[in-house]
């Protein structure tokens, strides 16, 4: 059931909108050395950090498709009918906006690390540093999208909820983009595990609540 | 043999407000209840009581797996309503119904055809096909002759016919009269 959810969730993804959020990502890359000039020591310096600006600010586009599409059509409720647990769902949604969301943006890191000017280094640690981090931001995102679900201006609140959120995300992420060693991999990694399990039971006890 | 729906004791308060208190029924495999009242009266939160997407405040409610037909389409807008209605029957392991269920409708023609581009009516017969496409015994449906034509309102009835005579049950909330014998619960008095 949950690999049926799954693959309906990914569908919908691949024929809606997830180059948005990859497109994106290499805008705001592309931002960075206009906005600081194009010094090459600067840039590599900050390059890890701004690619993980970049990811944070992409993290935000698809919120607003992710969940509430299904609470207004009355998807989550059908689901619940048919004995799935709201955390399933979750779990479901989660998994599926990983698929649709990480591969991409690892993929757009290699050319963002060019925009960027980035050495080969920061681009091997970076794609690590992603690969282990964007779980996490999958898993928030899908959080946040179950909170803010049915709400007046929810993108808004869904950015405001989402980023203060990521930081510890941002800090050990960064840290381990620019050279910070395998320890702030390790510690970021343990963020985004924490994340992603504490995810499922935040957006299932949220779609719980937010029915009417 | 264990009824399909009860109520006992159950009292709903929405916003503040009490919309119903101590409502007890009891719904056994064939029969049917039509919920009516007037806009409000808490028709809706009832059905979706039943469905168990909603806590009474008080009281206590069993029920069998129920199929639900409510306002929401839930239907896939971008897929063939064939597909959209097979996602459902698969989840549910009841892809044998599906053709059958298609039928009764009267969306055979239309298996081909985009949920978005559905007019009410067909959308109402859709929901309506998920529901008999279920296998559930306990059939909720929420003003299911909204949208419906002559002939849908015709196959509807011979769809409850049926599924009453093979042992199911439903409660069905409209402000409309509904053909065939019901009992009746009028809420809002």
């Amino acid at each position: 059931m949950i690999g049926m959810l799954i693959a309906r969730d990914v569908r919908r993804a691949i024929g809606g909108a997830a180059w948005l959020p990859v497109g994106f990502f290499l805008l705001v890359a592309t931002l960075v050395p206009f906005a600081v000039g194009p010094d090459a020591r600067l840039l590599e310096r900050i390059g890890g950090g701004a690619l993980w600006i970049a990811a944070l600010t992409a993290a935000l586009l698809p919120i607003e498709r992710l969940v509430e599409p299904d609470r207004a059509d009355g998807i989550l409720d059908q689901l619940a009918l048919h004995g799935l647990a709201e955390e399933s769902v979750a779990l479901a949604k989660i998994a599926a906006h990983w698929l649709t969301f990480g591969p991409l943006l690892l993929i757009a890191a290699v050319p963002g690390s060019v925009l960027l000017g980035l050495g080969e280094d920061v681009l091997r640690s970076s794609l690590a540093a992603l690969a282990v981090g964007t779980p996490g931001l999958a898993a928030l995102a899908v959080a946040v999208a179950a909170l803010t679900a049915g709400l007046p201006r929810a993108g808004a609140l869904a950015g405001m909820l989402l980023l203060p959120l990521a930081v510890p995300l941002l800090i050990f992420g960064a840290a381990a983009s620019s050279g910070g060693g395998s320890g702030a991999l390790l510690l970021e990694a343990a963020v985004s595990l924490a994340i992603t399990a504490g995810a499922p039971f935040v957006a299932g006890a949220a779609i719980r609540a937010g029915r009417t | 043999m264990k009824p399909l729906l009860r109520f006992e004791n159950v009292t709903l308060r929405r916003g503040g407000r009490r919309l119903f208190e101590g409502l007890n029924l009891t719904l056994e495999p064939g029969e049917a209840l039509h919920v009516a009242g007037p806009n409000g009266s808490g028709k809706t939160s009832l059905i979706r009581l039943a469905a168990g997407l909603l806590r009474a405040e008080a009281g206590r409610i069993e029920r069998a797996a129920p199929a639900l037909c409510d306002e929401a389409l839930a239907l896939d807008r971008e897929l063939p309503l064939g597909r959209a209605l097979g996602f459902w029957a698969r989840l549910g392991g009841t892809s044998d119904k599906l053709r059958g269920a298609i039928e009764a409708m009267g969306l055979a023609a239309l298996a081909d055809v985009p949920v978005r581009l559905l007019s009410s009516g067909q959308a109402k017969r859709a929901s309506l096909a998920r529901v008999a496409a279920s296998g559930a015994q306990l059939w909720l449906l929420d003003e299911p002759l909204n949208g419906l034509d002559g002939d849908g309102v015709e196959r509807l009835g011979a769809l409850v016919a049926s599924h009453r005579a093979s042992g199911g049950a439903l409660v069905a909330a409209s402000h409309a009269p509904l053909a065939g014998d019901w009992a009746r619960l009028d809420l809002g008095q």
